[in-house]
């Protein structure tokens, strides 16, 4: 995989966060993942389409997310309810978003789905071209979660 | 001039969380009296039915678009006047374009924050009633 797509995705992950959750998730190194189980107990997933084809999925620890979307919603949540699905799809498309559009400054002009969500342990995530894909590792105060990308571009690019 | 924090919004998204991230953000602008509606045409009901002073509403929806709600806004005599600011998840050239041409007051970029949102109602009403 290309790794001038990683930086977008980091940056507009942290950019989603800080802004709408007031989390600054800290970023580890990313690392390559052979194997399509999650790497966290909710992900949502999202498909990639123009000059670069592909997908991202954010999958967030239990503990995390939680917190991430008791501060988007002012309120605590306590378990892994509809609010929080529909809060990982809307981060998801966000993130997406932010990290497209910094991809557009590169020269990619790329259309995004409508993201899907899933849950529960070891679920696994279909990405769109099959795999690998490259893990970028976050930490919270509250726990970890990942952004998981596998995209690539199209001939030309 | 301060701007009426008793404005009634209407918060038009098909994600019920959405609606509740963004009326969370208002109220830290000390804006509450808020109505919803998870698209255009739910939103149209509300706008024939009662009375409201601002519309926020996404752009991806189902049934009714955002862009498809602000042009039946700006075709209804007793509506068109209403201050009107889109949200989108990206800021695409195209799409801006085509949301200027159909009278949108502004748009927001998501992510956005309280400041950021509470800043573009006030400027919107302020230039309104300037």
């Amino acid at each position: 995989m290309d790794v001038r797509f990683i930086n977008p995705f980091l940056n507009g992950t942290v950019q989603v966060l800080k802004t709408m959750a007031f989390v600054e998730p800290k970023a580890g190194k990313p690392f390559l993942k052979k194997d399509s189980l999650a790497r966290g107990d909710i992900s949502g997933i999202i498909g990639l389409t123009g000059s670069a084809r592909g997908s991202l999925a954010l999958s967030f620890s239990e503990s995390s997310i939680l917190k991430i979307v008791s501060n988007m919603l002012g309120e605590e949540i306590k378990t892994l309810n509809g609010d929080i699905k529909d809060a990982v799809g809307e981060i998801t498309n966000m993130v997406s978003g932010a990290a497209r559009k910094e991809l557009e400054t590169l020269g990619f002009n790329i259309t995004a789905a409508i993201p899907t969500v899933v849950a529960g342990k070891d679920h696994s995530i279909s990405h769109v071209l099959g795999g690998p894909s490259i893990i970028i590792p976050f930490e919270t105060p509250q726990g970890p979660f990942v952004v998981d990308i596998c995209i690539g571009s199209i001939a030309g690019q | 001039m301060s701007v009426n924090k008793n404005l009634k919004i209407l918060i038009v998204d098909d994600f019920a969380t959405m609606r509740k991230v963004i009326r969370n953000l208002l109220k830290q602008g000390g804006f509450e009296n808020v109505v919803e509606a998870e698209d255009g045409l739910a939103a149209l009901k509300i706008l024939k039915s009662q009375q409201v002073d601002f519309i926020i509403s996404d752009w991806n929806m189902p049934n009714m678009s955002g862009l498809e709600l602000l042009k039946a806004v700006r075709g209804d005599d007793e509506l068109k006047a209403l201050p009107f600011l889109m949200v989108t998840a990206e800021a695409l050239k195209d799409n801006v374009v085509a949301a200027v041409k159909a009278g949108v007051s502004n748009y927001i970029v998501k992510p956005f924050t309280a400041e950021v949102l509470n800043e573009k109602i006030e400027k919107i009403v302020k230039s309104l009633a300037a």
